[in-house]
């Protein structure tokens, strides 16, 4: 490899933000559109009418809203990361990191539970039109929260490749996933 | 040349020079080669195609007998592969990569990791996509637009696997844009060289940055239909299933709100091209060229809200059409604006019929053919008569086919020199710029005459219908034109081929071009420029300024040297 | 040859449908606008190829055209490309509502549904009403009266056919989960083919089927017949 800095900017010709936050909120635009894309649909059939719909009364309303909770405190505890490792507390850091992927495996842990529940009911992707959004739009989500996952515990394992602005970028991913929870919640559970 | 310098530099190994590569120019190359490939398998899936309608249930040569499932795979494969798999990473891919730093001074994408993992995900999609020929059922056969509930069920097309591949593939191709999106929108941001400030960078670069943002706020919602449609298939969801309270028209939606933006994404990269390559081989700087890039932006935006002109029949609330119908003429309006503009940079010019330039009037010429077509399939009432006839097929073709083979091909002999470090032949290459032209009228004019006189897409053989037989001469006439145009292209493989094994060395600027890649050794080694960046003091499209000796004024040049 | 192929209009089948004229003559008024941009665009770039050729000892003129003076040269072309562009959906627009958002009020009904790969029609009977035991199917064929308007109501029993009359000018989709309605008014007797013209699978290439105009007469005695 080349040495890095021939890839770098010319020094001091810049100000604004870093070429990685430039690239993530790009990366996140394309995400947005494609979790509006099923969300718009899902809409639009709502707003067709139908009883459909109904199918909603057999979520777990509670098991979801503790799953929010869980899932708003892992955004709070990786701003805290990100505070610390601007501080240069590393404990602060590895600290932080390991509530947000606590929180991240306890959301999907949850989530596991309201499928098998739902499962063991009859009521698989199949089972009608509702279903088939639900079990799309929490699957796509929490494939998602899977991936913040991965990322944060390789960040919390390899302290060398741990700056500041990698944990800033994993904690701007981190709330794009909560912010698409934030809509999925509403839309699906509390009709 | 490049590979010794790169390999001194880095002492990197074959593997990592020239297949595992970080570097622009190389992951460029890597998308032609693939994007060529592709195109040969495209092509020949036309020739067949067109011998089958000229010659309903005759042998065609090197296939035999085309039933009509084979031929609905035929078509779709042709549909896929021209613009998922060679539109996109010839015209982005590859010159987007080779040329976006090189134009904007910088040594190379600022992600050049995220670069090659990009073009080792397109290659796996391709791997896919070809697997997806031989598997029990064959390729996808519902055509490129894939409209359920024919491409939900496997019992209606009698294709299985074929099909879920075919959406695992456009999957993975969608995700190798998005990383090479992401890495030319924040390259472009971040990495441009001392003084070249946005509005100094040529039109190629500012056509693949729209194109860019264009695909990456626009394939979301097809993401989420393709996770849809593969879900129907395997899990029986009933999103496009009515009897399980889904909806065919949903996927519609999906589909054209990333399609018509798509097309416009195919379009604006050569668009970019041709706008560059005018000023050099007029020697006039590029009329009106911030209004222009304005005119693109308008553009862009309103591509994101013309989308249900694909549906005007579809069933969807008859309401919509005249909105939609307002919208898409309105889309006439920046275009109009950029061919005029194109024109007029040709005013009092000094034109030198070099090829590339011949290659941009042969874009121009044939877009404004295409583009005028689109007047009479976006007005919803005539398009009652000519949706899903072969006047859309002209259309799309005229549009499609004169930036991708036109504007592709201008792109192509204009920076083969700098790709390469070899001259082309210019008498190959006007040969092959007129048999090209030629063939390519032959063989798609008449299509607008079989579609008003009401011959329908995707069939196979028009002889079945008896309002068709009088008029079938004029599909022997396309598919006569279509082998010719097949044919011509080996003129350029000639072409090529002898300029690599035994052309004339190109020096480092053989137009007497302005903007930054010129002033780049043929071809620029590893990391571009020497030990300093190019310094930038002015736009691209300085020529024949008044008072100068030369008819030239490079962009990185400290001053004009005066008469 | 020549005629025929810068004859766009000619190509159109025979119009035997009283909104054909509507959607013909928008056809050609579109067609006339556009060559007319054709013969303007390609004539100035042609006269421009030909006069600004490079010669010797003459240079290009550096004309930016950014200043408002010399981009109107192409700001007012375009201009007029807005209002003719405009122009064309205003007269659109109401021939659009004519076909398919006006329905007739008195009109004959034909439930029309496509499958792989025919069309099925069901006609009501002398009861008028679907469903009922004088109901009539028939495969691939429509009989009409010329000079009556007609109902159509679009089924599908499995993918996405488009039923197409070019004679008619009229195409809709059929969509499976819909019932969508079309309509028309056959002004001459006679036999017209009825392509399918949205893909939908093997056997669409050849699903067609035939649309049959009576002179009133003779569509009454083939009612009689169909129904004795």
């Amino acid at each position: 490899m080349a040495t890095p800095s021939a890839y770098a900017a010319p020094a001091g010709l810049r100000s604004g933000p870093s070429a990685a936050k430039i690239a993530v909120w790009w990366f996140l635009a394309s995400e947005i559109m494609v979790f509006g894309g099923l969300l718009a649909s899902f809409v639009v059939f709502r707003l067709g009418g139908g009883r459909w719909y109904d199918a909603s009364e057999h979520l777990g309303v509670t098991l979801a809203a503790v799953n929010t909770l869980i899932l708003l405190t892992s955004s709070l505890t990786i701003v805290q990361a990100f505070a610390a490792a601007e501080r240069g507390d590393e404990p602060g850091v590895r600290r932080g990191l390991a509530l947000t992927v606590l929180g991240g495996v306890a959301f999907l842990g949850v989530k596991a539970v309201e499928y098998s529940i739902e499962v063991s009911h009859g009521f698989v992707p199949s089972a009608g039109i509702f279903w088939s959004f639900y079990y799309t739009m929490t699957g796509l989500h929490a494939l998602h929260v899977l991936g913040g996952v991965v990322v944060n515990a390789v960040l919390l394992a390899a302290p060398r490749a741990r700056t500041a602005r990698r944990v800033e970028m994993a904690g701007l991913y981190w709330h794009f996933v909560d912010v698409v929870w934030i809509f999925l919640f509403p839309l699906l559970y509390l009709s | 040349m490049t590979a010794t310098v790169e390999r001194q530099a880095r002492h990197a190994g074959f593997l990592r020079t020239w297949v595992f590569s970080t570097d622009h120019k190389t992951i460029g190359r890597q998308y032609l080669l693939l994007g060529l490939l592709w195109a040969l398998a495209g092509g020949l899936l036309a020739g067949a195609m067109r011998w089958q309608l000229a010659w309903p249930d005759t042998r065609v040569p090197g296939w035999g007998q085309v039933g009509p499932e084979a031929f609905n795979m035929m078509v779709t494969m042709h549909g896929t592969i021209m613009v998922f798999f060679v539109a996109m990473p010839i015209l982005l891919g590859a010159f987007g990569n080779f040329l976006i730093p090189l134009m904007i001074g910088a040594r190379d994408m600022v992600f050049p990791r995220l670069n090659m993992m990009s073009v080792w995900t397109f290659a796996l999609a391709s791997l896919v996509l070809l697997a997806s020929f031989f598997v029990p059922g064959g390729a996808a056969s519902a055509g490129w637009t894939a409209y359920p509930p024919l491409s939900a069920r496997a019992e209606y097309t009698g294709v299985d696997w074929g099909m879920n591949l075919w959406i695992l593939a456009l999957a993975l191709e969608f995700a190798s844009f998005l990383m090479g999106g992401v890495n030319y929108l924040t390259t472009a941001m971040v990495l441009r060289a001392p003084g070249m400030s946005l509005l100094r960078m040529p039109m190629t670069v500012w056509q693949q940055l729209i194109a860019a943002a264009l695909f990456l706020l626009s394939v979301g919602p097809l993401i989420a239909g393709a996770v849809m449609l593969l879900l129907d298939r395997t899990l029986g969801t009933g999103f496009f299933a009515p009897d399980l309270g889904g909806d065919p028209l949903l996927w519609q939606h999906l589909f054209w709100f990333f399609g018509h933006p798509e097309v416009y994404v195919v379009f604006l990269p050569p668009l970019g091209f041709v706008l560059d390559v005018l000023p050099v081989f007029a020697r006039k700087p590029l009329f009106g060229h911030r209004w222009i890039i304005g005119a693109t932006a308008v553009a862009g935006g309103l591509s994101f809200v013309v989308w249900a002109h694909h549906m005007f029949m579809s069933g969807m609330d008859p309401r919509l059409a005249m909105p939609f119908s307002v919208t898409t003429i309105l889309i006439s309006v920046p275009f109009a604006f950029i061919v005029f503009a194109m024109i007029a940079t040709l005013w009092r010019g000094s034109i030198r019929f070099d090829t590339p330039m011949l290659w941009a009037l042969g874009f121009l010429t044939m877009f404004i053919v295409g583009g005028l077509t689109g007047i009479f399939n976006g007005s919803a009432p005539a398009d009652i008569y000519i949706n899903n006839t072969y006047f859309v097929v002209a259309h799309f073709h005229y549009t499609l086919f004169s930036a991708v083979v036109f504007g592709g091909l201008a792109g192509f002999t204009y920076w083969f020199p700098k790709m390469s470090g070899r001259l082309l032949s210019e008498p190959l290459g006007k040969a092959h710029f007129w048999l090209t032209l030629v063939f390519f009228n032959v063989t798609f004019f008449p299509m607008h005459h079989l579609g008003l006189a009401g011959m329908v897409r995707r069939i196979a053989d028009p002889l079945q219908y008896e309002y068709l037989v009088p008029h079938q001469w004029l599909n022997v006439v396309a598919t006569v034109g279509a082998l010719g145009l097949l044919a011509s292209q080996l003129v350029l493989v000639a072409n090529v081929a002898r300029s690599l094994l035994a052309g004339r060395r190109a020096p480092a600027n053989p137009w007497q071009a302005n903007t930054l890649e010129w002033l780049a050794a043929s071809p620029p080694p590893h990391l571009n420029w020497g030990p300093s960046l190019p310094v930038v003091h002015r736009g691209p499209y300085e020529y024949s300024v008044p008072g100068l000796a030369e008819d030239w004024l490079p962009q990185a040049a400290p001053a004009g040297r005066t008469v | 040859m020549l005629r025929s192929m810068v004859d766009w209009m000619g190509w159109l089948p025979e119009n035997v449908s009283t909104f054909g004229g509507d959607i013909d003559g928008l056809l050609r008024l579109i067609f006339v606008l556009t060559v007319a941009w054709f013969l303007i665009t390609f004539g100035t770039l042609g006269a421009f190829l030909v006069l600004y050729r490079r010669r010797p000892g003459r240079r290009a003129a550096y004309v930016r055209g950014e200043r408002l003076r010399e981009a109107s040269w192409v700001l007012v072309p375009v201009a007029v490309v807005l209002v003719l562009d405009l122009w064309v959906d205003f007269r659109g627009a109401p021939v659009w509502a004519r076909v398919k958002i006006d329905r007739p009020a008195e009109a004959l009904s034909i439930q029309v549904t496509g499958r792989q790969f025919s069309w099925e029609v069901v006609y009501p009977g002398p009861d008028g009403r679907f469903g009922t035991a004088d109901d009539r199917q028939f495969l691939d064929e429509i009989h009409v009266p010329a000079g009556a308007p007609v109902r159509l109501v679009l089924r599908s029993k499995d993918v996405i056919h488009s039923f197409f009359v070019p004679n008619l000018r009229l195409k809709q989709d059929a969509v499976p989960g819909r019932d969508i309605e079309a309509w028309f008014e056959a002004t001459r007797p006679g036999r017209y083919e009825l392509p399918c013209a949205m893909l939908c699978g093997f056997g669409h290439s050849g699903m067609k089927g035939w649309l049959v105009v009576h002179p009133p007469e003779e569509y009454a005695a083939w009612v009689r017949e169909q129904w004795s």
